[in-house]
C-alpha cells in the first residue's frame, strides 16, 4: 500500500489575530502545529501502515519552510517520507490553486493507493482542498470519515453526518478526509524525533511541479477576498425590570423602535 | 556558546509537555491523595519510547542526548513529579551504571529491555545505617561457587516493588572499607529476594518507595556488576548522572509552581486589582524567574558536560544543590502568594511544595553537595 497523507501547518491558537490592512493571518509570535484532523489522518495512515506490511506513509504538505518541522513531527510519529512544496510562486493561492498544485505532486509522486486529509484546517476552516484534490485526481473521495476498513482493494467507510452515519464504499484509489471522531493520533517517540532529523524533507519548488503557472499563485485564485475581519462585540443590552403595564410599554416600543415588532 | 535548544531538543520538550498535559496531569492530584503507583502511566512511557531516552539504540534506547532526556523530565515535574522519579531512577540509576559498567551479555540481557520499558528498573545504595555515609554498607555478599549469597537490607528505594531489575550494592570485602564494596543485578523473583515495608511520605507519594530484604539472597555469579571491589566507585559515577535527573525533576517543579502562579496573579483581583499589579508580589515574581533561569542554566550546563565525556561531578552538584533550593524557596513562595488556596488541596501548590521537599534531600543531600562541591575546590 502506498499512502499518501496531505497536511497542513497552522496556527496553535483559537484566537488568530488578522492583520487589518491584508486581511492575511499574523502568524509571527503564535506557534504552529500540524492541523488536528491532519493529525488523524496521519494516524489512520500509519494504522493502515501497522497492518499491512510493506506499505509507505508519504506526508505531503505546501507552506512556507518553516513548515518544515511539521515535517519532521510526521516523520517522528511514524511517516516514512515527507515532501514540502514550497515555493514564492505558490504564494496567494486559494482552495482550488492549492488543490491544482498538490494534485500536479501528487501526480508526479504517482501510484498511490490512498490519499488521507484532513478534513478542514483550523485557521480557514473551508474543508475545500481534500474534496478539490480527488476532483483534480478524478479519482473517489469520501468525507467525513470516522471509521475506515479496508480489505483488499476495497475500503469501507463510515461518514460521519449531522443526524446519523453512513456507510460507503470504494474501490482504491480513494481520497479520505478525516474527522478527530476516527482515532486518537499516537505520539512521537524521542527515538522517532532523533531518526526524522537524520532522513531529508524533500523541498519540492516551482520548477519540481509541473504546473501552469496561470493556474496558480493570486493571479491563478479565482477566489478574491474582498474583506477579513473579526466581528465587532455586541454591546450589554438593556435590561428593564417591573411587569407593570409602563414597562410592557416601554418594550413594546424598544422593540419597535429596532423594527423587530 | 549557544544557548538555543537543537531542533530535536524543541520537539522532544513539544513532546514531552503535550504527554504531561494530557496523560500525567490528570492523574497527579489522585495519586498523590492514594499513594497508588501510576503503572498505567509507566506503560504509556514505554509505548511512546520514553523509558531509554539518553541510551544509545543498539541497547533499545532513542540515542537521545543527556538535554533531551532532562527537558523531558522537567516537562515531567511540571505536572507530576511523582512521575518524574519514577523516569529518572529508572533511566539514570538503573539503565546509567548498566550502560557504563555492564558486560555486553549485562546489556542484551537487562539495559535492553529496560530502555524498551519492557522492565522497569531501580537502585538500592542506602541502608538503615548508611545514608550520607554511603559506604558504610551492612549488606554483604559471599562468593558460594556460581553464586553470590546477598544478606542484609536496602532502605528508601525508589521503584522498590514495582521495579523488576535491582542495582544492589553490598560488602564483599569489609576489611576494605569503600573498597570492599560490589555491585550485583538482581531481579525481581530471586530466591530470598522480598519487598519490605512501604514508606509513607511528606511528597511525591505515588513513587513506591520501599525496603528490599536479602535473606540468603542467590545471585548469579555472572550478574556481578562491574569488577569486585569496584562498587562505591560505581555508586558515586551513579549518583553523578542522578543528580543531573534529580535536578531536572527540581527545576521542572519550581517551573510548574511558577507557572501556575503566574495565571493566578493575572487572574486574581484584591483590593480592586489583579495581584500581578502589586509590586511587591512583581519583585517576588522576577527573583523566582531569576532563580529558575540561572539554576537552569547550572543543570543544563551540567548536561552537556555529561556528555562530553568528561568528569561533570562538580556540575551536577552544583545544578542538583542550586535546582533544589530553588525548587523549594520557588514553591514556599507560590503558595504564600496563593494564600489559603495554596494551602488547599483544590490547588497543585501544595502538593508541588510538599514534593520540592524531597529535591534536597535524595541522590545526597543538599550538605553532600556542598562537600562534594568544597572537595573539588580543595582537592
Amino acid at each position: 500500500m502506498k499512502l499518501i497523507v496531505c497536511i497542513k501547518q497552522v496556527p496553535d491558537t483559537a484566537e488568530v489575530k488578522l492583520d487589518p490592512k491584508t486581511g492575511r493571518l499574523i502568524r509571527d509570535g503564535v506557534p504552529s502545529i500540524i492541523n488536528p484532523d491532519d493529525k488523524n489522518a496521519l494516524e489512520a495512515a500509519l494504522r493502515i501502515k501497522d497492518e499491512n506490511e510493506g506499505s509507505t506513509v508519504t506526508v505531503v504538505s505546501m507552506g512556507p519552510q518553516q513548515a518544515d518541522i511539521a515535517m519532521r513531527e510526521a516523520l517522528a510519529m511514524g511517516a516514512d517520507e515527507a515532501i514540502l512544496i514550497s515555493g514564492r510562486e505558490f504564494g496567494g493561492s486559494d482552495t482550488w490553486a492549492t488543490s491544482y498544485i498538490i494534485a500536479t505532486a501528487l501526480k508526479k509522486i504517482g501510484d498511490y493507493d490512498m490519499i488521507l486529509c484532513g478534513r478542514q484546517a483550523i485557521d480557514g476552516d473551508t474543508a475545500q482542498v481534500g474534496p478539490q484534490i480527488a476532483e483534480q485526481l478524478g479519482i473517489a473521495q469520501i468525507t467525513y470519515a470516522r471509521d475506515i476498513k479496508l480489505n483488499g482493494r476495497t475500503v469501507t467507510v463510515e461518514r460521519m453526518l449531522e443526524d446519523g452515519f453512513q456507510v460507503v464504499e470504494a474501490e482504491l484509489p480513494v481520497l479520505i478526509t478525516a474527522i478527530k471522531e476516527l482515532n486518537t493520533p499516537r505520539y512521537m517517540t524521542p527515538r522517532g524525533i532523533y531518526k526524522a532529523y537524520e532522513k531529508q524533507v524533500k523541498i519540492w519548488g516551482f520548477a519540481d511541479v509541473p504546473v501552469d503557472e496561470a493556474k496558480i499563485g493570486l493571479k491563478g485564485s479565482p477566489t478574491n477576498v474582498n474583506k477579513t475581519f473579526s466581528p465587532e462585540q455586541k454591546g450589554k443590552g438593556e435590561m428593564l425590570e417591573g411587569a407593570d403595564r409602563n414597562t410592557v410599554k416601554t418594550l413594546v416600543e424598544k422593540l419597535a423602535e429596532k423594527h423587530l415588532l | 556558546m549557544n544557548f538555543e535548544l537543537t531542533a530535536q531538543q524543541q520537539l522532544v520538550k513539544q513532546l514531552m509537555k503535550s504527554f504531561a498535559d494530557n496523560e500525567v496531569k490528570p492523574l497527579a492530584a489522585e495519586i498523590d491523595e492514594t499513594e497508588r503507583f501510576p503503572r498505567e502511566t509507566v506503560e504509556k512511557m514505554a509505548k511512546s519510547g520514553m523509558m531509554g531516552i539518553n541510551i544509545p539504540k543498539q541497547y533499545g534506547g532513542a540515542g537521545a542526548d543527556s538535554l533531551s532526556y532532562v527537558i523531558a523530565l522537567e516537562e515531567m515535574a511540571k505536572v507530576c513529579a511523582t512521575t518524574a522519579i519514577i523516569l529518572s531512577a529508572h533511566t539514570s540509576l538503573c539503565c546509567g551504571p548498566l550502560l557504563a559498567f555492564g558486560t555486553e551479555e549485562q546489556k542484551q540481557k537487562y539495559l535492553a529491555p529496560l530502555a524498551r520499558g519492557e522492565l522497569l528498573g531501580a537502585f538500592g545504595l542506602t541502608e538503615p545505617n548508611a545514608g550520607t555515609d554511603s559506604a558504610a554498607q551492612q549488606t554483604t555478599a559471599v562468593l558460594d561457587g556460581d553464586h553470590f549469597i546477598l544478606n542484609g537490607s536496602k532502605c528508601f528505594i525508589t521503584n522498590g516493588g514495582e521495579a523488576d531489575v535491582y542495582i544492589v550494592f553490598a560488602m564483599t570485602d569489609k576489611k576494605l572499607g569503600n573498597k570492599g564494596i560490589s555491585a550485583f543485578i538482581v531481579e525481581k523473583g530471586y530466591k530470598g529476594f522480598s519487598i519490605g515495608k512501604k514508606e509513607h511520605k511528606l511528597g511525591i507519594r505515588a513513587s513506591s518507595t520501599t525496603e528490599l530484604i536479602f535473606e540468603d539472597c542467590i545471585v548469579p555469579k555472572e550478574n556481578l556488576l562491574g569488577e569486585i571491589g569496584k562498587g562505591f566507585k560505581i555508586a558515586m559515577h551513579t549518583l553523578d548522572g542522578g543528580r543531573v535527573g534529580v535536578a531536572a525533576q527540581a527545576i521542572g517543579i519550581a517551573e510548574g509552581a511558577f507557572e501556575e502562579t503566574v495565571r493566578y496573579m493575572k487572574e486574581r483581583v484584591q483590593f480592586g486589582k489583579q495581584l500581578s499589579a502589586f509590586q511587591g508580589l512583581q519583585w517576588m515574581a522576577a527573583d523566582m524567574k531569576c532563580d529558575i533561569e540561572s539554576s537552569r542554566l547550572l543543570l543544563y550546563s551540567a548536561a552537556l558536560k555529561k556528555d562530553s565525556g568528561k568528569p561533570y561531578s562538580l556540575e551536577a552538584a552544583m545544578a542538583k544543590l542550586r535546582c533544589a533550593e530553588t525548587a523549594m524557596s520557588v514553591t514556599t513562595k507560590c503558595v504564600q502568594i496563593h494564600g489559603g488556596y495554596g494551602y488547599s488541596r483544590e490547588y497543585p501548590l501544595e502538593r508541588m511544595m510538599r514534593d520540592a521537599k524531597i529535591t534536597e534531600i535524595y541522590e545526597g543531600t543538599s550538605q553532600v553537595q556542598k562537600m562534594v562541591i568544597s572537595g573539588q575546590l580543595f582537592k
